[in-house]
């Protein structure tokens, strides 16, 4: 048996869902809070033996975690095993001095901050009820709680958003020194509402929008930031007394380690079979009252679909891969061929041959993985 | 039976003039067929036929009229079959021309009225849908009566839909049709006009016995192709199959010949007796050849086997179509198929597609090329990119076409045949409305588009029909299509040199619209020999990156990427560049942007 040492938490609930999120959530039902809390730590007790006595991350995400009920959530800190790095995802307009309070009193050592835009308009459009101000209030009570490591996340691709958009957001963002940022794409995944209300307008957007990337890069790592995976950054640590500012929890999926979550909807990886907790709060509780795990759909992964998903999930990053880890799902012609055109880099570290995307790879990092890729059902 | 008992005869019309459903009125008022029994448009069997409303393969049916047996020769209603007509036409001694008095004569009824001339058939003028309000029976039979050298008088009025008129119609051919001639004591000789599979029976041959007479079990042989076999039945349609001992001279029928390939007995072919042969055959056999060519590919590699077999099933009952292995850089593994014509092409791709459930990818129709290589070799060209680089001539096959408009649209029609390389030939006034234009066209400028320019043109008045004439020498160049710097074989197209450089130019914009950007630039284009003619760019993406992935989201992020590979498969690789299936569409689409 293995010793899981990454624990996802999933909070699903939320003040109200923004018209492009597609993760499980549940609005309001306050109500529910302290059930399913319960719920939580059940199943965490009938899986606890999998994870390691100490952990090195956890992770809260939602939904809103900073939304469910303060007591709900004291508890829920108090119950969960000690580890090195507690991340929990925020919503500006729900830290207050309390909340912060909260946090540092539960072990929280770091906080990743749904910001999205400092710009009214495009947080109109995102459906987002916080206010350019209720970002930089969050950031001031977290530092003044004694947070030292605050994560933004912002998106970019926002329809109506102009290139001067995207600048005074990376510039505002900046100016709040965020020892992190995250930095995505909108996506308008089809069937959504905010699709049908926004799609055509982002198809007209698209070649406008196609130098966005680049902008956010440029301005980043121009500001001491490291683009370690493809929508990441973090301060360099010779700008933060040596630390290591990358999200630990997530260098763990994107290095193919094995995680437990737990939740609505959470999925674990654990010795290559992935499960997921179906979606649907109501029968997720009443399975884990009645003594049992809730219901999960089940993937054994192969050796070979292992490996396409570390090739997938490596070349993200900025550090180099080992061949020797993904050599069953890597297509050589493929990366002969992107290695001249310049997309891709090979090294050798002595015995050890590695490889990673140049900076033209990472921007066309889709296309290329999907070259690199030999997976085994297609 | 008596010779001056028969009648035989074919009906010559335009599409949708009531043909069907005139064929349809005799059978019911000769009792050949109860109403209860009559499914509309019987003649016309297969399921296509009857969508399009057209008769693709001929059929023959007796029905008795007045003591007398008629023989009804369908005939194929399409100028791609014009042969086959010609044969069905060859099996009568009249035909009833038939009219929409509503429309009055289109060009290709003109075309068949014609051969029905040219065969000096007996000509029975109709003219139908009288019932119809808009109709103008009086202008209709002028102009009907003008084309056959009849007086107006003689041209029967009709509706087939009421059936007003059907039976003095049978009078008529009675009357005016003559009896059959030919020598019952002679050697025993039969036209076959038609042929259709039967997947228990073999080849069931459709025959005029000319002179002598046939006897079940009887040995026969197919003179002009010299194949063998026995008459294991025979028997007349009336309108199902109806066995009969023997068919004598001036009768119409059928032959079951167990033969297995339609090829083997080809219509307008001459039987006889192996036992008392006849000395020489019935004149006017001609091999046709296929005139339209182009490539059919199965869209995903894996169907080739089925598309074989598909070909094979489909050549059985139709001995026109030829297909040949072709395999193409950038298609993979599939046919360069021959068709009579452009009608021909589309019926055929629309039972692949239909009766066997294929995905296909057509390539751009081209037409079959003469092209004497220095050295004086000749070869037949039928896909350009096998055009070879250094000649001495090129001869592309011409046609003469009619096309029939109101005078109002002269204009426009000779704009477009100006356009297409036409020769123009003559101008006839039909009547005082409408023009019949003859010009000589290259068979390789109507074979994408024509038609339908023609009919945009001219608000759809316009009817169109051509036949073949010959080759003729062209100025033609073969224009190749480099993507990546690399040739794409099923791009490649043959144009005269005056043309090559604006569809050269064309065709690489169009390709750079159509395929997706990559993640290197890539340019596209056109090339005589070495010279390039046009060049567009396609631009190297600036980001293709995937979206977030955390450890809920790997599994979904994985499928895409497998659904991504799979797409991938689907493309076609050439010179790294992975060129949509669209993209090979887009010199098919080029020509109706042309002149826009």
């Amino acid at each position: 048996m293995s010793v899981v040492r990454h624990l996802y938490v999933h909070l699903p609930f939320c003040a109200h869902r923004c018209g492009y999120c597609d993760f499980v959530t549940v609005v309001g039902r306050r109500s529910q809070h302290e059930a399913y809390v319960h719920a939580l730590l059940a199943e965490l007790a009938l899986e606890r033996d999998v994870l390691a006595d100490r952990l090195d991350t956890v992770f809260l995400g939602g939904g809103t975690p900073t939304f469910t009920a303060p007591s709900e959530l004291a508890r829920l800190f108090a119950a969960l095993p000690e580890a090195e790095e507690l991340t929990v995802e925020a919503n500006p307009e729900t830290v207050t001095p309390g909340v912060a309070r909260l946090l540092l009193d539960g072990r929280v050592t770091r906080v990743s901050l749904g910001a999205q835009s400092f710009r009214p308009h495009l947080l109109a459009v995102l459906e987002r009820r916080a206010q350019p101000d209720d970002v930089r209030r969050a950031v001031y009570l977290l530092r003044d709680a004694g947070l030292d490591n605050v994560s933004l996340d912002l998106l970019y691709g926002i329809p109506g958003q102009s290139a001067a958009d995207l600048e005074s957001d990376l510039a505002d963002a900046l100016t709040l020194e965020p020892e992190h940022l995250s930095c995505y794409e909108l996506e308008a995944k089809p069937g959504t509402r905010f699709t049908h209300a926004h799609g055509d307008e982002l198809e007209r957007q698209a070649e406008a929008m196609e130098g966005y990337f680049e902008t956010v890069v440029d301005t980043l790592t121009g500001s001491g930031y490291r683009w370690y995976e493809t929508a990441n950054f973090c301060v360099e640590p010779d700008r933060a007394d040596g630390r290591d500012l990358r999200a630990r929890h997530n260098l763990a999926y994107w290095r193919g380690c094995d995680y437990l979550g737990v939740g609505v909807g959470a999925v674990s990886t654990v010795s290559g079979i992935r499960s997921r907790n179906l979606p649907g709060i109501s029968a997720y509780m009443s399975a884990l009252s009645a003594g049992d795990p809730p219901r999960r759909e089940v993937e054994i992964l192969d050796e070979q679909t292992r490996a396409g998903e570390r090739l997938m999930l490596g070349l993200r990053l900025d550090e180099p891969l080992s061949i020797a880890d993904v050599e069953g799902s890597l297509d050589s012609e493929a990366l002969a061929r992107l290695a001249a055109g310049g997309l891709v880099e090979l090294t050798s570290n002595g015995d050890v041959d590695k490889l990673r995307l140049t900076r033209r790879g990472r921007f066309l990092g889709g296309g290329v993985t999907a070259e690199l890729v030999e997976l085994a059902s297609a | 039976m008596e010779l001056d008992r028969i009648r035989n005869f074919a009906i010559i019309a335009h599409i949708d003039h009531g043909k069907s459903t005139f064929a349809d009125r005799i059978l019911e008022l000769t009792g050949a067929v109860s109403e209860r029994e009559m499914r509309e448009q019987l003649l016309d069997s297969m399921d296509l036929e009857r969508e399009r409303g057209i008769t693709i393969k001929a059929q023959a049916v007796r029905v008795r009229w007045r003591n007398h047996f008629l023989n009804l020769i369908d005939t194929p209603g399409h100028v791609d079959f014009s042969y086959e007509v010609s044969r069905s036409l060859q099996a009568c001694e009249g035909a009833l021309l038939l009219v929409d008095a509503s429309q009055g004569i289109e060009a290709q009824t003109l075309a068949n009225a014609y051969l029905a001339l040219d065969n000096d058939l007996e000509i029975v003028p109709v003219a139908n849908k009288i019932d119809l309000p808009q109709a103008d029976p009086d202008a209709a039979a002028a102009e009907i009566a003008q084309l056959v050298g009849e007086s107006p008088e003689r041209v029967l009025r009709i509706s087939a839909k009421t059936g007003t008129g059907v039976g003095e119609v049978l009078d008529a051919i009675v009357e005016r049709i003559p009896p059959p001639s030919g020598d019952p004591e002679a050697p025993a000789r039969a036209l076959v006009f038609d042929s259709s599979y039967d997947q228990y029976r073999g080849v069931v041959a459709f025959v005029r016995v000319v002179d002598g007479r046939f006897e079940t079990r009887e040995p026969l042989r197919a003179m002009v192709q010299g194949t063998s076999f026995e008459a294991e039945e025979l028997g007349v349609m009336s309108p199902v199959r109806e066995p009969v001992a023997a068919l004598g001279a001036g009768e119409v029928g059928y032959v079951v010949t167990g033969l297995k390939d339609v090829s083997r007995l080809r219509v307008g072919d001459t039987l006889t007796s192996r036992r008392w042969p006849a000395a020489e055959p019935l004149p006017g056999y001609k091999d046709v050849k296929p005139m339209v060519f182009a490539g059919i590919f199965p869209t995903d590699s894996d169907e080739y086997p089925e598309l074989r077999d598909a070909l094979e099933r489909l050549k059985l009952n139709d001995g026109s179509l030829s297909y040949e292995p072709e395999t193409s850089q950038a298609l993979g593994f599939g046919f360069r198929c021959g068709f009579l014509g452009l009608l021909h092409m589309e019926i055929v791709r629309e039972r692949l597609e239909r009766e066997f459930d294929l995905d296909l990818l057509i390539t751009a129709p081209t037409v079959a090329y003469r092209a004497t290589k220095r050295g004086g070799d000749v070869v037949e060209v039928h896909n350009p990119a096998e055009m070879p680089v250094e000649l001495d001539l090129v001869e592309e096959p011409y046609v003469k076409a009619s096309v029939i408009v109101p005078k109002d649209y002269v204009g426009p029609v000779m704009e477009l045949a100006n356009e297409r390389r036409g020769t123009f030939d003559h101008l006839e006034y039909l009547s005082e409305e409408r023009v019949l234009l003859s010009y000589a066209l290259p068979l390789g400028e109507i074979v994408l588009d024509f038609y339908d320019q023609l009919k945009s043109r001219t608000r759809g008045y316009a009817s169109f029909d051509y036949d073949l004439a010959g080759f003729q020498p062209g100025d033609l160049t073969r224009v190749d299509i480099l993507v990546g710097g690399e040739q794409v074989d099923a791009l490649s197209l043959i144009v005269h040199r005056d043309a090559a450089y604006e569809r050269g130019r064309q065709l690489v914009e169009r390709l750079r619209k159509e395929i997706p950007r990559q993640m290197f630039d890539v340019p596209v284009q056109a090339a005589i020999g070495s010279r390039v003619i046009a060049r567009e760019t396609i631009k190297a993406r600036r980001k293709d990156v995937l979206a977030k992935c955390y450890g809920g989201d790997i599994s979904r992020k994985r499928k895409l990427l497998e659904k991504q590979k799979k797409g991938k498969k689907r493309m076609k690789q050439v010179g790294g560049v992975e060129v949509p299936q669209e993209a090979f569409l887009a010199v098919l689409n080029l020509e109706s942007d042309r002149k826009r």
